[in-house]
């Protein structure tokens, strides 16, 4: 039962139960303001970038255009397509929407870390975390429901019975399946230093800044995390998916009515999310920003709910972030998404966690952690060297013989 | 750095100071009558030759401009324009000629402003206004007939209730600056000038009596 909550593993009382419907309440209420907020924010940072204004009538500085959105969309007529299976197509929306909400059950958004404290706050005599659920496999429930998202998308294109989603959905899929590589050989950096799964335990790793994961993994990890996350939510530059100029509108192209909501819903929620998920990994989650022995806290507020103010300035960096590569950066072409997700960022993932892996090994064992490392790296630069000379190599082969090579 | 240059080029287009939009909100606001609503409100000037609804132009006498020849019916690329002629009455013409337009319909939830009716106005009846913000509750509405197309006396053009005209909107809709020969009147050529508010080349009504 620990797999749900620690709450549920003596006898089943009232007041833990009632602790987590609330939890889910409050969990599910506030996923849906933060996607509320985060379209608003989007629209209007997104605006002043282009020299806009962006949405300004409904409610003080627009902020309830999304919820005017949804409610035209809800009103709006609910089409299928006559070529459309139906039963996919209407159940694609919900594989897509559940996973989003899903994967941030697992997020600290709040709780006592520092010094090495547990996170556990005690609410009505019960001993619990502010997270809706702390599994001990943590992070890869994070990824295998990013997983099933794919699902969602992929359905959707497929069952509309129409070209341009299924194209959508085609690419998706194997953008997703690329990049979700990368995505696990970075998160392995950090599940190698923090030595365990349980969300939970990774942010009580990071006490101090030097202890954030983007600094003791060095770098290379979270940067590679960020490009492959950017690609698993098929924002841009990665947003081939639904790329409007090739492809109408991608996998969502034949949704209308609330089930497109859903899908516009999703693509919000899993931004947040996995915002969320990155600030946990590599920035401490909740932690406050402590340099040595000095941390920097917020007077006046208990240390759980500080927590949460830190959580949330975090993830408004990255969703900043997000919007910031959107105005920013063109769509990349799928041959370019294809070389980048293979022949860079999965390699030097994988390159970056056997240098890890062997400083690790060396400080256990007690090796002169310089000459492993840099037996390590001229390791790898020879390995590199090999990848580069067989993808030039294979290069040459198909412009002479054909595809094959 | 080339590449992380943009970054830094889109971070800096935050803040009013680039912006080229103003904050105006729309009739809503405005109509509300505080000056607080009304400072908030304030458009850009708009271009002088901006496309916005159309009005159907008369001559000075009054006499409308139509001669119902549904040229502009035929080039409107969206195919919004309805147009039916009719002979005039000859004791009492609607029009100087033969023909008056009869019918006169444009719909606007097709028309993409393109001009094209202007230009292919043989008489110059049809022009366009520099409103274009006008928003309709039903369908009924979006299609605009000859009634309120047409202009008042004074050459202004009628001011409907949805409609959100400011100031300077409604001036020189008669005419369009002509850079190029109008009505294949070889005399303008070159000459950049507006005509007058009810129309260039005054032209009396024909001698009743013949």
């Amino acid at each position: 039962m620990i797999a749900l909550d620690s709450l549920l593993v003596d006898d089943l009382l009232w007041a833990p139960l009632l602790i987590v419907l609330v939890k889910v309440l409050i969990v599910f209420v506030v996923g849906l303001l933060a996607t509320m907020l985060m379209v608003w924010f989007e629209r209007k940072a997104i605006a002043g970038m282009q020299n806009r204004i962006g949405p300004n009538k409904t409610g003080p500085f627009g902020i309830l255009q999304t919820l005017a959105d949804g409610i035209k969309l809800f009103f709006k007529e609910d089409l299928f397509p006559t070529r459309a299976d139906r039963f996919v197509f209407a159940l694609a929306p919900f594989l897509s929407f559940v996973p989003a909400f899903l994967s941030f059950a697992i997020i600290p958004l709040g709780g006592d870390f520092r010094d090495g404290s547990s996170g556990e706050v005690t609410l009505f005599g019960q001993v619990t975390r502010i997270q809706l659920a702390d599994p001990p496999i943590g992070v890869l429930f994070a990824l295998a429901i990013s997983s099933i998202a794919v699902y969602g998308i992929m359905l959707a294109g497929w069952s509309s019975g129409s070209k341009y989603p299924l194209l959508g959905s085609v690419r998706a899929s194997a953008q997703m399946v690329s990049y979700e590589a990368a995505l696990g050989l970075s998160l392995a950096c950090v599940l190698l230093l923090a030595g365990t799964l349980s969300t939970s335990g990774i942010v009580a790793a990071q006490s101090t800044i030097t202890d954030w994961h983007f600094i003791s993994t060095g770098i290379v990890p979270f940067v590679i995390f960020l490009i492959a996350a950017t690609a698993e939510l098929n924002r841009p530059p990665f947003d081939l998916v639904e790329a409007e100029q090739e492809l109408v509108g991608g996998f969502n192209t034949e949704y209308s009515s609330i089930r497109f909501a859903l899908f516009y819903l999703a693509e919000f929620m899993n931004t947040v999310t996995m915002s969320a998920l990155i600030v946990t990994l590599f920035f401490g989650g909740p932690q406050p920003l402590a340099i040595g022995n000095f941390v920097f806290d917020i007077p006046l507020l208990p240390n759980a709910l500080e927590g949460t103010v830190w959580l949330l300035a975090k993830i408004l960096v990255f969703l900043y972030m997000y919007i910031w590569f959107r105005a920013t950066l063109p769509r990349l072409r799928y041959d370019q998404l294809m070389d980048l997700g293979w022949k860079l960022l999965i390699p030097a993932s994988l390159g970056w966690f056997m240098l890890l892996a062997a400083q690790r090994l060396g400080r256990q064992n007690g090796w002169n952690i310089i000459v492993v490392t840099g037996i390590s790296i001229v390791v790898l630069v020879a390995c590199y060297v090999l990848l580069q000379a067989a993808i030039t190599r294979s290069a040459r082969e198909r412009e002479t013989q054909g595809t094959m090579f | 750095m080339g590449y992380f240059g943009g970054f830094s080029v889109t971070f800096r287009q935050h803040g009013p100071k680039n912006r080229v939009t103003t904050q105006y909100s729309g009739g809503r606001m405005f109509r509300r009558k505080k000056r607080s609503a009304k400072k908030m409100d304030v458009k850009i000037d708009k271009p002088e030759r901006l496309h916005g609804r159309h009005v159907l132009n008369r001559y000075e006498d009054g006499m409308e401009k139509c001669i119902g020849c549904e040229l502009c019916a035929a080039v409107c690329p969206a195919k919004c324009i309805h147009v039916r002629g009719a002979d005039n009455n000859p004791t009492s013409p609607t029009s100087p000629g033969e023909r008056f337009g009869w019918i006169y319909e444009i719909n606007y939830l097709r028309c993409i402003h393109c001009d094209l009716c202007v230009e292919a106005c043989p008489t110059e009846a049809i022009t366009e206004t520099k409103l274009f913000e006008f928003s309709f509750t039903n369908r009924q509405d979006a299609i605009y007939t000859k009634n309120e197309l047409l202009v008042d006396s004074s050459g202004k053009p009628q001011q409907l209730d949805w409609e959100d005209w400011r100031e300077g909107e409604d001036k020189n809709t008669s005419g369009w600056m002509r850079a190029t020969a109008a009505s294949g009147d070889a005399n303008f050529l070159g000459v950049v000038s507006w005509s007058g508010e009810l129309g260039h080349g005054v032209r009396a009504p024909e001698d009743k009596s013949q």
